[in-house]
């Protein structure tokens, strides 16, 4: 992948010299391999900090709802991939940040790698990380291994059909080809196709190791309630222990209240310290969205998400 | 204290035969990396296993640990009066812990075994519980335990400290409890006092020769509390952390805990779960008013009081013993080691 | 090994509304287990966990004196759900205590000196079992001049009312009562905010003389300036915060500022000692 850094620096330093923005959020270099960090850069000589690889699995548009900026912030700038930018899309028109305080830097994307995938190639821990065109090479204090980057995406990113932001001020590189797939919901299809016991005993699987962290919810960008409903007391709708009704509703309800608005960048479960894919639950009611009402978020600054908006035509047929 | 050698033949035997006294502990492997948990009857622990991602704090102090029940059925003599849980005494064996876990074990107790207060939960299963230690031949790139007070064949808090010695395990018993649970394996073939010793400092050098940390943390005692809290940098740090639970869960030296009660029908039950200060509702008064409502000032709450306000209050070091559980898991990268080395080269301008 | 968890079974005994808004109520309660009430001496000053099956716990400072026998009241507004569910309750229901919890005000330290006790609001709680106990006959001569101003937003908010006015009718306690306004024309007090009624009534200070404040976080930010002009030193100036509490044992690491836990390094500190702290109260 064109990792297009020199011109995302040049585009960010730009910025910042002519005052168009007071910081610039992207992703540095981590302290360990395999890792980056979001940063916020402030000043042209800081830019050179900035990074672009296939390990910038979060999503920064986290960084820009409501209750992560300050009230006196002025014009910000976010490099965003196209799952983030269509997060910065949707929180637009959800009205978490005004169109004109940010500047979209759009980076097209070929994925992000499944750092799990790559950790389970070792016996020991990884020491070294790096990456030239679509070839990684990783090493051990016992091995190297050279992958292919194709060999170890992402889920999200193996079944994504856009790549390019759909919406950005400007662009650090040229498109890249979308994808289209057959069986875009084979996962899903695959769980839906089980009996209720089975799919019970799968969710109580998946979520067995769950640690109430909330790092999945706290790295999503639509995650930005002021009080989560986990976190309410009065009436307190879920218990914060180990209990697995708990754990499971927790999972659930977030699910549904992304529902619609989901862009599946991925970020839970790059997030979570258990590995959980969460995703088998955002990504079915992406699919309910995606069939119900042909909706896919955050491609339209001019469209509202359907559970925000009614119209004649909704499918009603659940109603009896 | 003496040395034994246990071949790897007989270690799987020697632990089914201490089923019979010991709930078995150790590393296993699954899908998401290595865990510590309690071992089935069929099931030993991978002794090769690389670091676990949550620690073994859980093995006395569990995410969820009913302390206390009621009646409240008003009809029963003791309605609404609460009692105490017995969570068990039951022997336990942790095998294969890394040293800097057992370490992480004694700054645990100094909160829940002091002169004033002992919390029985943890105390009883700590008593119950026998330490067999694994020394860590190869650290990985996130351990830095010889720069804050540990290291990887140190033996505080340890029962027992094995080295791997490829065909058999070389056992250094330390206390009375790793007597007992020698006994309890049959584990009995002696090894030479002098020349297993020399072994052992071998493979502690070139252990300790693997860790290149470069973390520094002889200033931070001298330092003022109140010039490292209002220090320029904590702006920085903070920005990219999402305040989730990661570090503090994954963290064998942090403790701190809610307290809930929740009902179903007519009982009562009283729990603690782990919490953290990385949580806005952590310190929220039920007024509304939160001295902890941004995520700068509950970031720099989590380094001051693991770098500062334990060191200063226990003197004992920092509440750190350099596992880099929290290094390896942060989602956003926020690297201890970075915060400690600002910490301790922090010089106010004036 | 004792359980630090464990409450002592109580009996409500007594509620009584203690504001005119209601949002206040006190409580008496005893003990179920006559011995407990020996294991539970405390000392003006602590607090203890109100403890509800299936509710929660909520830290309350005690009102009662140690040296009134038989019951401890404790005065609780209602903010949240625990607090909710005790003001539901009624004479007879069983509950928990837990304590006592905390240090206390430094009652070594205050004999032979002159106290000046400043309350605001519904803080009163440790501050009438404060002057119950230095008014105790047994007590009394340990303390030198013993002056109070107390206020709240009108006659109706302040707390123990029957008791200050009787208090104000002795000669070994100077009162100075206030409230913030009142339309009552009988009303035969001060009328004006705490900070500005201690700059005007309190007595100057002497290396002899101690002020013990106690009040909302916006009345004591006014009431230091006060103190400071009449001469009070930090180390004389005692205070009783506030925090966000669980365990009330110093164990569930909640309610740290800096290193000190208010739950069992305080709640009670000095301002000399407040000063070396974060101020994350």
């Amino acid at each position: 992948m064109d990792t297009c850094i020199e011109k995302i620096r040049a585009i960010a330093a730009d910025l910042l010299a002519r005052g168009t923005v007071e910081k610039v959020i992207g992703f540095a270099d981590g302290s360990i391999p395999m890792a980056t960090r979001p940063i916020a850069v402030s000043s042209p000589k800081e830019v050179e900090k900035l990074v672009f690889n296939s390990v910038c699995g979060l999503n920064l548009a986290n960084y820009v709802s409501k209750n992560s900026l300050s009230k006196k912030e002025g014009k910000i700038a976010v490099v965003a991939k196209g799952c983030d930018a269509r997060n910065l899309v949707t929180h637009i028109v959800e009205n978490q940040i005004s169109r004109d305080q940010l500047v979209i830097i759009g980076v097209p994307c070929t994925g992000m790698v499944d750092k799990r995938k790559i950790a389970a190639l070792f016996e020991d821990e990884i020491t070294g990380f790096e990456e030239t065109g679509d070839t990684l090479i990783i090493t051990s204090s016992s091995k190297t291994e050279t992958v292919n980057k194709a060999d170890v995406l992402r889920h999200n990113c193996q079944v994504c059909t856009h790549r390019n932001p759909p919406v950005y001020d400007v662009m650090a590189a040229d498109p890249v080809p979308e994808q289209t797939l057959e069986q875009p919901y084979a996962d899903v299809d695959h769980i839906a196709a089980m009996d209720a016991d089975a799919r019970w005993a799968y969710f109580e699987e998946l979520t067995q190791n769950c640690i109430r962290c909330y790092a999945c919810r706290n790295a999503c960008p639509l995650c930005y309630c002021p009080t989560c409903f986990v976190d309410e007391s009065s009436p307190q709708w879920v218990g914060k222990g180990q209990d697995t009704t708990d754990v499971a509703t927790f999972h659930f309800l977030r699910a549904f209240h992304c529902a619609g608005r989901c862009t599946d960048c991925g970020a839970c479960v790059e997030a979570c310290p258990m590995g959980i894919n969460v995703r088998d639950f955002t990504r079915k009611l992406n699919k309910d969205a995606l069939e119900l009402f042909g909706w896919e978020a955050g491609l339209d600054l001019d469209k509202r998400p359907p559970l925000d908006v009614y119209s004649p035509n909704d499918p009603n047929d659940f109603i009896k | 204290m003496r040395f034994i050698t246990i071949d790897k033949k007989n270690w799987t035997q020697g632990i089914d035969q201490s089923r019979k006294t010991y709930q078995v502990f150790g590393p296993v492997r699954d899908e998401n990396g290595c865990q510590i948990k309690p071992l089935a009857v069929d099931t030993h622990p991978e002794m090769d296993a690389a670091v676990t991602v949550m620690s073994p704090k859980s093995v006395l102090f569990p995410q969820t640990e009913k302390i206390l029940t009621a009646t409240l059925d008003e009809s029963k003599e003791d309605h609404h009066i609460m009692k105490p849980v017995e969570n068990g005494d039951i022997p336990r064996v942790v095998l294969g812990i890394r040293p800097y876990d057992a370490r992480a074990v004694q700054l645990l107790k100094l909160n829940f075994d002091n002169p004033d207060y002992q919390d029985p939960y943890w105390c009883e299963a700590y008593d119950a519980t026998t330490f067999v230690g694994l020394g860590v031949t190869h650290p990985g790139p996130c351990d830095f335990s010889t720069a804050v007070g540990s290291g990887p064949f140190n033996e505080e808090g340890l029962d027992v400290i094995m080295a791997d010695m490829d065909d058999k395990y070389l056992a250094k018993i330390l206390t009375e409890k790793g007597e007992k649970w020698a006994a309890a394996c049959g584990f009995d073939l002696a090894a030479d006092a002098r020349e297993s010793q020399a072994l052992f400092d071998i493979l502690r050098k070139e252990a300790e020769k693997q860790i290149q940390a470069e973390v520094a943390t002889d200033q931070l005692a001298e330092k003022n509390i109140l010039d490292l809290y209002e220090a320029p940098f904590w702006d920085d740090v903070a920005f990219s952390c999402i305040n989730c639970g990661t570090c503090t869960f994954v963290c064998p030296t942090c403790w701190c805990f809610d307290i809930q009660d929740e009902t179903r029908h007519n009982t009562a039950v009283r729990f603690r779960n782990w919490d953290t200060c990385m949580s806005p509702l952590f310190t929220h008064h039920a007024s509304g008013h939160n001295p902890r409502g941004t995520r700068v000032q509950r970031v720099r709450q989590r380094f001051m009081h693991k770098l500062k306000y334990f060191l200063d209050k226990y003197d004992q070091g920092i509440m750190c013993v350099g596992c880099g559980r929290c290094v390896a898991s942060c989602p956003v990268n926020i690297d201890i080691r970075e915060v400690c080395n600002r910490m301790n080269d922090y010089e106010t301008t004036k | 090994m004792e359980n630090p968890y464990l409450p002592y079974p109580v009996r409500i005994d007594d509620i009584e509304v203690a504001t005119e808004d209601k949002s206040l109520k006190t409580f008496t309660f005893v003990f179920v287990n006559p011995e407990d009430e020996e294991k539970f001496a405390y000392q003006a000053g602590q607090f203890a966990e109100l403890s509800i099956p299936g509710v929660g716990e909520i830290p309350i400072g005690i009102a009662s004196s140690p040296v009134e026998k038989g019951f401890v009241k404790f005065t609780v507004f209602r903010t949240g759900v625990v607090t909710t569910h005790l003001h539901n309750m009624k004479k007879g229901d069983i509950m928990g205590i837990r304590g006592p919890l905390g240090n206390w005000y430094p009652w070594d330290k205050l004999e032979n000196k002159n106290v000046v006790i400043i309350g605001g609001g519904f803080a009163f709680t440790t501050l009438r079992s404060s002057i119950v106990y230095m008014l105790d006959p047994a007590n009394r001569n340990k303390f030198r001049n013993i002056d109070v101003v107390y206020g709240a937003r009108s006659p109706g908010m302040l707390l123990y009312r029957e008791e200050l006015f009787e208090w104000e009718k002795r000669d070994d306690i100077n009162m100075h009562i206030t409230v913030d306004g009142t339309d009552d024309p009988d009303w035969k007090y001060h009328t004006g905010f705490v900070p500005q009624v201690v700059e005007d009534n309190a007595p100057v200070a002497d290396e002899d003389t101690y002020a013990i404040v106690c009040g909302p976080p916006i009345m004591i930010k006014f009431t230091q300036p006060a103190l400071t002009k009449l001469g009070y030193q930090p180390h004389q100036i005692i205070m009783s915060l506030e925090n966000r509490m669980k365990c009330g044992i110093g164990m569930c690491g909640r309610c740290n500022i800096g290193k000190e836990l208010v739950c069992k390094d305080g709640p009670v500190f000095t301002l000399e000692e407040i000063n070396q702290t974060p101020k994350e109260y």
